[in-house]
């Protein structure tokens, strides 16, 4: 019997297959799917404290637009005082998200301010969140804002969260970042259980007919697969962090790859998004299929197997440049 | 006895509150100022209320207020308590039940924000006008003065009319008590448990329509019974006063506020007594006591129950030293021998046999016009007289028919340890929600009391609000403004009114002058007008400033200078201590916004934490040297009757305009608009004639006429100002001419939808388009010389113009311009359209709402006419009539029209061919009109100084000659509910008018309430819990007819559609109905986007496109065709940028994903079931199908 459990920020997971964070778990009935599919575990959508923040002035806004003004119309809209405002809405999903899968729930949350952040860790640790995943990103625009200072900044705010909080930890990472080894580093030390490579940013595309800026979803293919399993495979072994890769996760033999890189768990959704929530047994049985075929009696025992430490040419992994790989040649003594 | 607790309410929540729980179905429907009681009742509802008896009072809106009446009637009759809500107008539609009602003696009580009648002018403002006129009902009248009396009245008379079987109107003063805040003594649940007598209601239960005790009521009744029948009620009404009495004396027990059938105050041996009821009494009772104690043998009487009038009770109530009386009635009724309470008096006395007293009466306070304690003292010295003034008018100036008595404004009664406060702020600021705010505080949490009044502009953007607060140890009885020279503070929180409004009038010498201004400490005096200045140092105002724009700007708080200025407030008057106040002001933003969110009250309290190192005390200098004059009030250009009449208003002081500049009949000069130069917007846009197209979309889309087109002779560039833009034609009909675009700089809101319409992007700048918004003030005074310039160019020949195009039509001159509407209002494109393709020849009668409101409200109205003096000619007949007020138009027309052809058939042998002519004449294009206008002109020449009946006679009608264009215009309040049996008439007749549904799915001009144009899932006041079941599909119940051209349009998504059905509407010899898409500030949108949103409606199905020609039938084709394309986005993506939508998902996920699923599938089967109706066959023809 193939072996497919691995272990994620001090959970065993049935699987290495977890869905990442999409809309895929806004509806509980969703979620169920996702949990029936046969996922390890699931990683909540984000709560975006910006959204939060931005809902209450909205709302705000327009209750009092044009309000006191006008003798006949003294408001233009119903203040009913019934809003689901503030993180409630989503910890109370998670809550009931937690009490109807049989797997593991990890919350997302991406905060604006230091407070939120650790305010928000606690209350989802409450509603029941068996781990959670920081997704950390800071778009800068500035070009008076260095990157160290960025990068000081979500090492301490790791920190605060983590002694906030008791349940593990993970960071989803930026993949632009100058040294991201130095940056993993300094977060596992700030306390980080595990790390997720990479955060995949929406691209903004332009519309030639309109001369607008476009933001439409455009799904993950296998090709994306390369980034993160590169700094998965470099990242394995020099840092004491679980690691899951996500982005490009398309079939069993991403899945593997990711294995042998060294990630203890892939997140999917583009996948199910594309394909629906058959993929999960799918890509299951193909993986159980290949290392049936391989010989392979476990996911831990391949995990890691390709990564630099463990590869005949380490180098091949620092070649940035398609010269270079055509290039590569040693001394034989 | 322990502290009662004391709240700070309105008259209508304070009414509302006891009639909700003492009932069991309510029916409502919107009217100013009772609209809040519904509000309130439906709000209460939906959040699970219950009334006294545990459970929660049916709420139901009707289609108006003859509709509420009918329902009550109903409900009663099957046994529920019932209560409803009204004023005005809809008091006066539910006058046919009441007969009922009374009638059948059943109890009930409607509550009433009592309010003027619209007789030669609406007016949404209190008097006794609504209520007089249903005197006659049969109804028990009980009046309140006061908020807390409001609050007390409703419980008696709930009571009472269990007690009595009469139906009861408890009435109190619209806008003066309804929307007055004070500190009242609340009734508890217990309380009115206690008054409302359980036996009674069984009673009430017991006489209900039922099969098992099966009755009859409402026969008709012949002339051997009728009569005897009517006396059969005698004895109920012979019994109620006692009753009253009775139930008054049981409520005195209960909570100690002891009233009377009448009440009387003042000297015990008083020889001057005036009468009257409702606030002014309160007015009159506070000053009778004032002279009292200073000598003067004067009293008040006020009425508490006017019907049944009970003569032993009133002359029982008065002290027998009184020789004299003023009876005040605050009502008019043309005609009559004397207002109703002067001929009850005059009546009582007589009966009584008192005679030896002499009764006067007056009329006082119309339309909330001010009644003063200086009022109450100048009516005693006139009873002081030997032949006191009869029939007077008080507060005005009579200078027509001199009823007016002189009064000395100086008098008054304020008592000096009462704080007086005024504050002027910007409408869209949060002044007077912050005020209330205070009220609340200074109320409730400190042992003062205190009372807040708040004026409102008549405008919907730019607003000036006046806020009028007291407070102090003493009960606060005194429901008129704070008066010039009285108020110890004042506070401006817009600094641009300086140079407009004289603020500081309101102040006392010494008192204090909190200035809001975008300038510091050492700057901000002198940029003050000189006037300003002067005032300053003449009335020794102690004088501070605030630069409350930066600090809500660094806080997040954007234009809302709300607690800012609180803090402001209570920093100096000091009603508090410092610390204390701040955390009152925090606890109470806490709980006005912490249900919106932590932000929300995050970024208050960071505003409030700045404020006071930004408050400075200015130094006062010794002399004014300011190089700033006030303002004008218009320009000196303006007409006399501007001048004379509109000028005054504008400048806040209408107050003094005598009767005799006023016209007789309402009638008043159009164009008006144009000499209020508001200067509202913070930036405006500006042209760029290197990147624009001409396409005329921005002339097009612009709510405001702010922004034109023309095509002109080069020639006239020679005087031309020097920034005056132009460049050469690109229309192909006007080759070699030059081009603008010109923005009136003083009248544009900045609403910004002609940027967004924009169709152009510069190449090296794709955000940069044909248009930009800059900043107005330095642009100001260049552009205003342009506009002028502008203006003074030729307009455009209209009969070279083909209006079918977008960018031609707009080169016709709008005759709809710079109205009072919101900024970026969806509704004023299509009414400018009608009156740019129309406007010469159209008769427009318009719905009350928003469109009579931006249309016809005093001051400055924005229908105008073009150089010939010809232009829409407009009138505002009802909210429930306009369809058919419209349709009288036509028919007067074509009367005349066919009488003018009858006079000209009879005079042919002298008229020769022109007779032919006129009567043949091809009207169907502008061209067409020009000379049929000419032959007409050609008419009157030939007729002029001929004395004959006919020839005279036809001069008279000649001008019906020339064909006109009505248009029915209002919103969707009027066409889809109270107007729609009339409206439907009218379309059914087949008479060729032309219907203009400014369809903004709410009743937008009360704030708001569904209607049956409110789509599901929408959230809206009356239906609070999002709106269950779909819109009501006008267009296609229109089209049921097959001969009514009907029309739904929205210029966002296709303009040229529009302007399509605009032209094929009108050019249909018959009815024609357009329902246009009116994006509005109720629905919870970025008004600058509000074109988008139209588009995203037609793209998601909610609102589809079409026109239905019946026209086209005779030429064997499907009438039908849709004008959009097949829904393309799911509707979610439309609706979920509105709040009216969002709301509902914040406060109930899952009814609002039920009813999002629903109206989906209803999107999908109303455009199948469009698809086929357009795809039918007609005779030989084909189906339109979709485009």
């Amino acid at each position: 019997m193939t072996d497919l459990t691995t272990r994620y920020l001090g959970l065993t997971l049935k699987n290495p297959i977890l869905a990442s964070a999409s809309p895929l778990t806004k509806k509980l009935d969703t979620a169920k799917k996702l949990d029936e599919a046969g996922v390890g575990a699931i990683v909540m959508y984000s709560l975006f404290e910006e959204q939060i923040i931005q809902e209450s002035l909205e709302l705000d806004h327009y209750l009092t637009r044009g309000t006191e003004s006008f003798a006949e119309a003294q408001t233009y809209l119903p203040d009913t005082g019934l809003y689901t405002m503030g993180p409630g809405k989503y910890l109370d999903h998670l809550t009931a998200v937690k009490k109807s899968v049989s797997v593991p729930v990890i919350g997302s949350l991406n905060g604006v301010s230091a407070g939120g952040w650790t305010r928000y860790a606690r209350y989802m640790q409450d509603a029941g969140a068996d781990a959670i995943e920081l997704n950390l990103y800071y778009l800068a625009t500035d070009p008076n804002l260095p990157g160290q200072e960025l990068e000081e900044a979500q090492i301490e705010l790791v920190a605060n969260v983590k002694a906030s909080v008791s349940i593990p930890v993970s960071v989803k990472l930026s993949p632009f970042i100058t040294s991201i080894p130095n940056f993993a580093k300094r977060l596992v030390e700030a306390g980080a259980d595990g790390l997720v490579l990479f955060n995949r940013f929406y691209q903004p595309d332009f519309d030639l007919d309109n001369l607008e800026v476009q933001h439409t979803l455009v799904l993950s293919t296998s090709e994306e697969l390369r980034l993160p399993l590169r700094w998965v495979s470099i990242l394995y072994g020099r840092i004491q962090a679980d690691l899951a890769l996500t982005t490009g996760v398309h079939t069993a033999a991403d899945v593997l790859k990711s294995m042998m890189a060294g990630a203890q768990v892939v997140m999917i959704a583009s996948e199910i998004l594309k394909n629906g929530y058959n993929r999960i047994p799918d890509l299951l049985a193909n993986m159980t299929a290949w290392m049936e075929e391989h010989e392979y009696h476990s996911i831990q025992q391949m995990q890691g197997s390709m990564s630099q430490k463990a590869v005949r040419e380490p180098a091949a992994f620092e070649r940035a440049n398609y010269m270079r790989v055509l290039g590569s040649f040693r001394d034989l003594p | 006895m322990s502290k009662k607790q004391m709240i700070a309410i309105d008259g209508n929540e304070a009414t509302a509150s006891v009639a909700y729980r003492v009932s069991e179905v309510i029916a409502i429907y919107p009217i100013t100022p009772s609209s809040n009681m519904g509000e309130f009742s439906d709000e209460w509802a939906a959040k699970g209320k219950p009334n006294i008896w545990g459970s929660t009072p049916h709420v139901i809106e009707m289609q108006s207020e003859g509709g509420a009446a009918g329902a009550v009637h109903g409900a009663l009759q099957a046994g529920a308590l019932c209560t409803t809500f009204t004023a005005s107008q809809g008091l006066l539609l539910m006058i046919p039940n009441m007969y009922k009602i009374a009638g059948e003696l059943t109890s009930t009580v409607f509550h009433i924000a009592a309010r003027a009648i619209a007789a030669q002018g609406l007016s949404i403002y209190g008097d006794h006008q609504d209520v007089m006129a249903c005197r006659q009902t049969g109804w028990a009248m009980l009046s309140s003065g006061s908020v807390q009396e409001a609050h007390d009245m409703a419980a008696i008379a709930h009571a009472a009319t269990l007690k009595t079987r009469v139906p009861f109107l408890h009435f109190f003063d619209g806008f003066r008590t309804s929307h007055e805040v004070n500190k009242i003594e609340p009734l508890s649940d217990d309380d009115l448990r206690a008054m409302i007598d359980m036996e009674l209601v069984h009673a009430h239960r017991a006489r209900a329509m039922t099969p098992d005790r099966p009755i009859l009521r409402g026969t008709a009744q012949n002339p051997d019974v009728y009569f005897q029948g009517r006396e059969t009620v005698n004895k109920f009404y012979l019994a109620t006063p006692a009753l009253v009495q009775e139930t008054m004396d049981k409520f005195a027990q209960l909570t100690g506020r002891q009233y009377h059938l009448f009440d009387y105050a003042g000297h015990p041996e008083a020889e001057r007594v005036i009468v009257l009821m409702g606030s002014g009494g309160e007015t009159a009772e506070e000053t009778a006591r004032f002279l009292a104690e200073r000598g003067e043998k004067v009293g008040v009487v006020r009425v508490r129950l006017f019907r049944p009038f009970d003569i032993n009770a009133f002359v029982a109530a008065l002290p027998a030293s009184v020789q004299a009386i003023a009876a005040l009635d605050r009502t008019k009724e043309p005609g009559s021998a004397g207002e109703p309470l002067y001929q009850d008096v005059v009546n009582a006395v007589f009966e009584s046999g008192r005679t030896n007293i002499k009764v006067v009466g007056g009329r006082y306070g119309l339309s909330s016009k001010e009644f003063t304690p200086a009022m109450v003292k100048t009516i005693f010295d006139e009873l002081a007289k030997p032949q006191p003034k009869n029939h007077f008018t008080v507060g005005i100036k009579d200078d027509v028919t001199h009823t007016s008595l002189e009064v000395d404004p100086s008098f008054s009664i304020e008592y000096p340890d009462t704080v007086r406060c005024v504050f002027i702020g910007l409408g869209a600021d949060g002044t007077v929600g912050a005020n209330k705010n205070s009220i609340k505080i200074i109320g409730e949490e400190t042992d003062n009391y205190a009372q807040g009044y708040f004026v409102y502009d008549s405008k919907k953007s730019g607003t000036l609000t006046q806020s009028h607060l007291r407070f102090g140890p003493k009960p606060i009885r005194a429901p008129y403004l704070i008066a010039n020279n009285t108020a110890n503070f004042v506070a401006c929180h817009q600094f641009s009114f300086l140079e407009r409004y004289d603020v500081l009038k309101f102040a006392q010498p010494g008192g204090v002058f909190l200035l809001n201004s975008i300038y510091d400490k050492d700057e901000v005096w002198e940029h003050l007008p000189i006037e300003v200045q002067q005032a300053i140092i003449d009335k020794k105002l102690k004088f501070y400033n605030i630069n409350a724009y930066d600090v809500a700007q660094k806080t997040g708080m954007g234009s809302r200078v709300n607690t800012i200025m609180q803090t402001c407030f209570f920093a100096i008057s000091g009603v508090l201590p410092r610390e204390q106040a701040i955390a009152e002001i925090k606890h109470s933003i806490e709980k006005t916004y912490g249900k919106r969110g932590e932000a929300v009250v995050k970024k208050n309290f960071e505003a409030v934490d700045q404020t006071l190192e930004n408050l400075h005390e200015i130094v006062v200098p010794e002399k004014a040297t300011s190089q700033y004059r006030m303002r004008p009030r218009v320009p000196e250009a303006a007409p006399e009757f501007v001048k004379k009449t509109l000028a005054p208003m504008i400048a806040m002081e209408g107050e003094e305009v005598p009767v005799s500049a006023m016209p007789v009949d309402g009638t008043f000069p159009t164009g008006t608009t144009k000499w209020e130069k508001r200067n509202i917007a913070l930036e405006i846009p500006v042209w760029e004639p290197d990147l624009c197209i001409q396409c005329g979309k921005c002339v097009f889309v612009c709510p405001h006429a702010v922004i034109r087109h023309k095509v002109y002779d080069k020639a006239l560039l020679a005087n031309a100002p020097e920034t005056f833009k132009h460049t050469e034609s690109k229309f192909k009909e006007f080759p070699g001419m030059a081009y603008t675009v010109q923005v009136a700089p003083e009248d544009c809101t900045g609403c910004t939808l002609c940027v967004e319409a924009c169709p152009v992007k510069d190449k090296t700048q794709a955000g940069r388009r044909a248009i930009n918004m800059a900043p107005q003030p330095p642009l100001r005074e260049s552009e205003a010389r342009n506009w002028d310039f502008f203006l003074s160019l030729p307009e455009v020949d209209r009969t070279a113009i083909n209006p079918n195009t977008i960018k031609n039509s707009q080169l016709l001159e709008p005759l709809f311009e710079f109205s009072g509407a919101c900024a970026g209002c969806g509704e004023t494109p299509y009414v400018k359209l009608v009156s740019q393709l129309f406007g010469d020849r159209a008769l427009i009668a318009n719905a009350t709402g928003c469109s009579s409101i931006y249309g016809g409200n005093l001051p400055t109205t924005p229908w105008t006419f073009n150089r010939d003096g010809r232009g829409p000619t407009w009138n505002n007949s009802l909210f429930e009539d306009n369809a058919e007020f419209g349709l009288g138009m036509r028919l007067s027309l074509d009367k005349q029209a066919e009488y003018a052809h009858f006079l000209l058939k009879s005079m042919s042998a002298e008229l020769g061919t022109l007779v032919d002519e006129l009567i043949h004449a091809d009207q169907s294009t502008e061209a067409g009109i020009k000379a049929q206008r000419e032959r007409v002109a050609a008419l009157k020449a030939k007729l002029a100084g001929k004395t004959d009946p006919k020839s005279r006679d036809l001069l008279a009608v000649a001008d019906a000659l020339v064909k006109k264009s009505v248009w029915i215009m209002g919103g969707d309040g009027w066409a889809y509910d109270i107007g729609y049996g009339g409206l439907d008439h009218v379309l059914a007749s087949g008479r060729n008018v032309n219907i203009l549904v400014l369809d903004t799915e709410v009743y937008s001009n009360t704030g708001g309430q569904a209607s049956k144009a409110t789509p599901m899932g929408a959230v809206a006041k009356f239906a609070m819990s999002g709106k269950g079941i779909g819109k009501k599909d006008l267009g296609l119940i229109a089209m049921s007819y097959g001969y009514v051209y009907v029309a739904r349009v929205a210029m966002g998504y296709n303009d040229q559609q529009t302007l399509r059905a605009f032209l094929e509407a009108e050019a249909y010899d018959g009815p024609s109905l357009i329902i246009a898409y009116s994006h509005c500030i109720a629905h919870g949108i970025d008004m600058a986007k509000g074109l988008e949103q139209q588009k995203l409606a037609v793209q998601s199905g909610h609102w589809t496109l079409y026109r239905y020609n019946p026209a086209l039938i005779a030429q064997g084709q499907n009438p039908l065709t849709i004008d959009s394309k097949e829904p393309s986005i799911p509707l979610e993506q439309y609706i979920y940028n509105e709040t009216r939508y969002r709301m509902l998902v914040q406060a109930d996920e899952s009814r609002a994903e039920t009813l999002l699923k629903q109206a989906q599938e209803d999107v999908k089967k109303r455009w199948e079931y469009y698809k086929q109706m357009a795809a039918m066959h007609y005779g030989n023809g084909h189906g339109n199908g979709n485009d």
